[in-house]
Parts: C-alpha cells; sequence; structure tokens
C-alpha cells in the first residue's frame, strides 16, 4: 500500500512539473514567442479567445507572475487550452479530438504487434541459444537500434510506394476521392495506407522486445527450477514456456505497459514521413505554424499519457511481482 | 559467479582500466567493428577535403544529375554535390556527437555521484530531479523548446539535448556508485583524511570508468539521433551543412518522388551507420561487462529435447 501510495505522490509531482513547465517556457524565452505569434492573429480572434490564449501565455498582462500561475492553472483544469490558430475558429480540444484516434488506431496496434512478436521471438532465439536465429537477430537489431526510424519509413517509401506501386504512401485515405465514412471501400483504404508507416514502426521497435526477453529468458534458463521441470522429463515446449518464459516475461510486460503511453508521441517522425493525419503531424505542424495554444496542449496530452502509462506499470509490476510488495 | 565478483570488487586505476579496455576492444568482434567505422567518420569529419574536392554549399553544377565519376552521388535540385555535402556534414553531426554526449555524461556523472555520496538532502532533491526528467518524454519536449526557440544553430541543439538527457546516466551512475559507499578503500581515504572532492574525483570515479564510457557511447548515440531529427524537420538552422539538413532539404524538394533518392537515402544511411558504430561499442561493453550474454562459441549440447 505504501508502494501504491508513494508511486501515485510522485505522479502528481510529474504532472505538476510538467504543468509548470509548460507556464514558464514561454516566458522564460527571449522576447516572449507568443506575442508575435498573438500580434499575427490579433484581428482575427474574438475578445474571450484572445483573453484565454492571454492567460496560457502571459501576454499583455499587468499581472504578478504567481498571479498569472494560479490563473494559468484554472485554466488548464477546466480544460480550456485556447483557441487553435492554424484551424481557426475550432478549439484546441476538438482539433486534437480529430487527429488522436489516427495515431491510436496506427501506433496503438502496431505497439500490441511489436510486443507480441519480438517477445515470442526472444523466446524462441533463448531457448535456442546459438541456434540460427539466435546468432542472426541480435547483431542485426544492435543496427536497427542505430537507424533513425524516420528513414526506415522513407526506403519503404521508395521502394513499395514509389518503385513498385504496391501501396499508398501518402496520408490517413485517398484524401481527394474518399468520403470519410463505415464503406469497405473506405476502411479498406484506412488499411491500406496504414501498413507502410505501420511497418517501419514494427521494424524499428521489435528489436527491443526480443533482445530484452532472449537476455532475461538466458538468464532464467539458468535456474535450478528449469532444470528440475527438465529434469521431470516434461515436454520441450513446456518448460519452455510454463517455466521459463512465465518468470522472463515480467520486465517486457512493464516495458509493454510504458510503451503504451508512448503510444501518443512514439510515431511523430513517421506520421511526418507519411503525412499521416495523427496527432506527431500535428504537433510539427502546429510547431512550424507558430500554433502555440495547440503546441502547449499536444505537449501536456503526450506526457500525460506517459505519465499514466508509467503509473500503470508501476501499479502492474507491484500486482505481479511479489519482491516489490515486500521490499517496501 | 564468483569470478564476475572478484572481477567488479577489485579496484583499478584509470591507466588498468584503459589497458583493459583496449585489450577488450581487439578480442571483441563487435568493438573491433565499432571501433574501425568511428575511426573512419572521425577521420572525415577531420579532413572532409581529402575526399570531397567540391564546395558543399555552392550551386555550381546542373540541378538532378545522375551517379558519375564527377559526382559519385549526382547533385541536388539546388546544383549541389550530394557526396561533397554528405563528407562536409560529417563535421557537424560529429560536433554534435561528441559535445553533446560529453556534456550530458558530465552533468550525469555530477549528479550522480554527488546524489549517491553526499546523501541526505541533496540526494533526495537531485532524485526527485532525475525521476521527473526521466518520465518526461523527451523527443516532444526537445520540439516544443526548439519551437518556442525558432529553429537556432548548432549550438542551441547542443544546449537543449544535453539540458534535457542526463537523466537516464545520471540514475545508472548513483545506483553504481551507492554500491560503493562503504568499501574499505573509501574508508581508508576517509581516514587518510582526504577532502570529499579529492575522494569522488581520485577513487569513485576512476572506479566507474568503463560504466561512464558506455553511457557516452549512448549519449553521443540519442544526441545524433535527437539532432538530426529536429534538424530533418526544420528545427535546426537549414543552412549548415550536416546530414540532418541534408534530409530536410530532400523532404522539402520530395527528392523521393522526383527520382533523387539518394539525396535522402544516403545522409540517412550515414546516420544510421555512425549510430551503429556506437551501439556496437556498447553493446561490446555489455558483453565485457557480463559475461552471461557473450555469444556461445561451442554448440552446446541439444538442451531442447530432455534425455530419456
Amino acid at each position: 500500500m505504501r508502494y501504491v501510495l508513494r508511486r501515485l505522490g510522485f505522479f502528481i509531482l510529474t504532472l505538476w512539473a510538467a504543468l509548470t513547465f509548460n507556464f514558464l517556457l514561454p516566458r522564460l524565452m527571449p522576447g516572449n514567442p507568443a506575442l508575435a505569434m498573438l500580434g499575427k492573429f490579433h484581428g482575427n480572434l474574438t475578445p474571450q479567445s484572445l483573453n484565454a490564449l492571454e492567460i496560457l501565455f502571459g501576454v499583455n498582462t499587468h499581472k504578478s507572475l504567481p498571479t498569472q500561475y494560479v490563473d494559468y492553472l484554472h485554466q488548464i483544469v477546466t480544460g480550456n487550452f485556447g483557441t487553435s490558430l492554424d484551424f481557426y475558429p475550432a478549439s484546441v480540444d476538438s482539433v486534437i479530438g480529430g487527429a488522436i484516434w489516427w495515431t491510436l488506431g496506427l501506433v496503438g496496434i502496431t505497439t500490441v504487434l511489436a510486443f507480441v512478436l519480438g517477445t515470442g521471438l526472444g523466446i524462441v532465439a533463448a531457448w535456442r541459444r546459438g541456434g540460427r536465429l539466435d546468432s542472426v537477430l541480435p547483431p542485426v537489431f544492435v543496427i536497427a537500434s542505430a537507424v533513425p526510424y524516420f528513414w526506415v519509413g522513407m526506403v519503404l517509401v521508395l521502394v513499395f510506394g514509389i518503385n513498385l506501386h504496391w501501396l499508398p504512401y501518402v496520408d490517413g485515405y485517398y484524401v481527394a476521392t474518399d468520403t470519410p465514412s463505415l464503406s469497405p471501400q473506405f476502411i479498406g483504404d484506412v488499411l491500406s495506407h496504414a501498413i507502410l508507416p505501420a511497418l517501419s514502426l514494427l521494424i524499428t521497435t521489435i528489436g527491443t522486445w526480443i533482445l530484452t526477453m532472449r537476455n532475461t529468458m538466458i538468464t532464467t534458463l539458468a535456474e535450478d527450477y528449469v532444470r528440475m521441470a527438465r529434469a521431470k522429463g516434461l515436454p520441450g515446449w513446456r518448460v519452455m514456456l510454463d517455466y521459463a518464459a512465465r518468470n522472463a516475461i515480467l520486465p517486457n510486460l512493464t516495458g509493454f505497459a510504458m510503451s503504451l503511453g508512448f503510444v501518443v508521441s512514439g510515431a511523430i517522425l513517421i506520421e511526418y514521413v507519411f503525412n499521416y493525419p495523427g496527432v506527431g503531424f500535428m504537433l510539427l505542424q502546429a510547431v512550424q505554424g507558430e500554433d502555440y495554444p495547440l503546441m502547449q496542449a499536444l505537449f501536456l496530452l503526450i506526457t500525460v499519457a506517459v505519465l499514466v502509462a508509467i503509473l500503470i506499470a508501476d501499479l502492474a509490476t507491484a500486482l505481479l511481482d511479489p519482491r516489490t510488495r515486500a521490499a517496501s | 559467479m564468483a569470478l564476475q565478483a572478484t572481477i567488479e570488487t577489485r579496484r583499478l586505476p584509470t591507466s588498468q582500466a584503459l589497458a583493459r579496455i583496449g585489450r577488450a576492444v581487439r578480442s571483441n568482434r563487435k568493438a573491433t567493428a565499432g571501433t574501425a567505422l568511428l575511426a573512419i567518420f572521425i577521420l572525415v569529419s577531420l579532413f572532409p577535403g581529402v575526399i570531397a574536392h567540391d564546395n558543399p554549399t555552392l550551386d555550381a553544377y546542373a540541378p538532378h544529375l545522375g551517379l558519375s565519376s564527377a559526382h559519385l552521388l549526382g547533385t541536388t535540385a539546388y546544383g549541389q554535390d550530394i557526396w561533397a555535402q554528405l563528407a562536409w556534414g560529417t563535421r557537424n553531426v560529429m560536433i554534435i556527437a561528441f559535445t553533446a554526449g560529453l556534456a550530458t555524461t558530465a552533468i550525469a556523472v555530477l549528479v550522480g555521484i554527488a546524489a549517491a555520496y553526499l546523501g541526505g538532502l541533496w540526494d533526495a532533491s537531485l532524485n526527485v530531479l532525475t525521476d521527473v526528467l526521466l518520465v518526461i518524454p523527451l523527443f516532444p519536449l526537445l520540439i516544443v523548446i526548439a519551437g518556442y526557440a525558432h529553429g537556432g544553430g548548432t549550438l542551441v541543439l547542443i544546449v537543449v539535448i544535453t539540458a534535457t538527457s542526463w537523466s537516464y546516466t545520471a540514475r545508472q551512475l548513483r545506483s553504481q556508485a551507492l554500491t560503493l559507499r562503504g568499501r574499505d578503500f573509501l574508508e581508508a581515504a576517509r581516514v587518510r583524511g582526504e577532502r570529499k572532492l579529492y575522494i569522488i574525483v581520485v577513487e569513485v570515479i576512476p572506479t566507474m570508468t568503463s560504466l561512464i564510457v558506455a553511457s557516452f557511447l549512448t549519449n553521443a548515440l540519442y544526441a545524433v539521433l535527437f539532432a538530426s531529427s529536429l534538424q530533418f524537420i526544420g528545427l535546426g538552422d537549414p543552412n549548415t551543412v550536416s546530414w540532418g539538413t541534408m534530409l530536410y532539404w530532400a523532404q522539402n524538394n520530395a527528392a523521393l518522388q522526383t527520382g533523387q533518392p539518394l539525396w535522402a537515402l544516403a545522409p540517412g544511411a550515414c546516420i544510421a551507420a555512425l549510430g551503429a558504430a556506437f551501439a556496437l561499442l556498447n553493446y561490446a561493453f555489455d558483453e565485457i561487462g557480463n559475461p552471461a550474454l557473450r555469444p556461445v562459441r561451442v554448440r552446446p549440447l541439444k538442451r531442447g529435447k530432455p534425455r530419456a
């Protein structure tokens, strides 16, 4: 219980730190950058949205910094992130609401796939220590971990999109000809547009799962209870899955819970390369268009997602691993 | 296990540790490959003119040229020589890798060891700072800061990357330093009446050389990846010659779609190769430090089938 409370306390502390950082950053930058941004849009804004933005960025105010801080926190807590300037007059919340589903679908499904496939390959690689899979995989993924993942996307675009014409590689669907609906044709188009970005993500993320699982599994295989299971004459697959893998999977499971938090932000550059209409692409658009309200809100969303996932991972570890409970 | 323990508890002065690293590099295949790759990139960054005679920023040639002996990788849409850009761009990347890598590691050493060694309130407050920075997603954070800073040159990139990415190493070094607390040789130094700073610099840090070197490799790798990614999305200074800015211009001119794939692929491949050099060295260090992970040399008896 004390462990759970400590993790909860830490969650609140980091959340506060992120909010405060978000508050201070535009105010600390030389010549508050938000000032120029608001100047550009001044004529188009209604007085209310102007007011909201002034509170968020500390522009045109004579209030002291602490008062500004209280106003800012109040506005964030009530969920008012202001008006997007690129998508004016849409509110930031509604703009994000339109993009988040693309990201959750693409990156969420790919993350689960990478975890399942990677863990499976890691188990087999460790079980057949020194076999073909085990000698090929680690060096391949040493190199894969160093490749910029957007570059893998570019290679796939070149090969399968441009040279072979197999798959589409721009946008989330055929923007010019499709109308979003639940028709089989539209769903098919969405799926075919997701294959290449998903593949780039899979290639670059699966290595970590394989290596972590393999390395823990190797340690576990040396344990006495595994030798005991073998001595009992149990079939090989039972020893591998029920005795070794089951005990070795904990680091990968916690890693999985944490990677769920990075679903929102994990594919920023992939979305950029493929013009995929998700949250990451939107963040870059917001940065390039100096749409600071949208940028701020997206950064908070990404941070909160990660913090929640870490909290869940901590709680899951406490639930699954009796040693953590005993330690606290 | 017992052998490993004795290796860890034996205290190694820096020169001895470095000699051990040298021996290990020669005997480990991953380490040899990594060192060779890294050496090539360092040489190119020091003397790019030797292999590329063209000025990388001069729009001197016809645009969209293909491969030829005059232009090994063709020319860009602006008529610049791609090979020259690649060679001269190495310098910017290496500056970022080594400056940001070293600075990040230095801050981490300072914070991690200070936290472990000073203990008490220092430890608690440095710990909270490390933990908070550890969980805030780094790349979005970098994007936001660089966005407010309106891009900015190489120096801004280095400062921002260094300021945000030291936490992981600091955490690792702190745990390692904690295990050293109360060891006899530190106790002896205290009894001799040495000052705290002396103990930290002369006694504690040399003992941790291999972990510090490994951390530097990781930090340099991430500095390269982060900086190139930021340059790629236009948050660096687009006028510097660097692999990331090459990718930026290639993407902006739709190089893949207009039949100039090398403009985009070549710098990406270089980033991957440099990153692989750092990663190979790092994995080699892991294997040297943890013998259990070393590749199996002799094929073991079949373990999968239980013998009846």
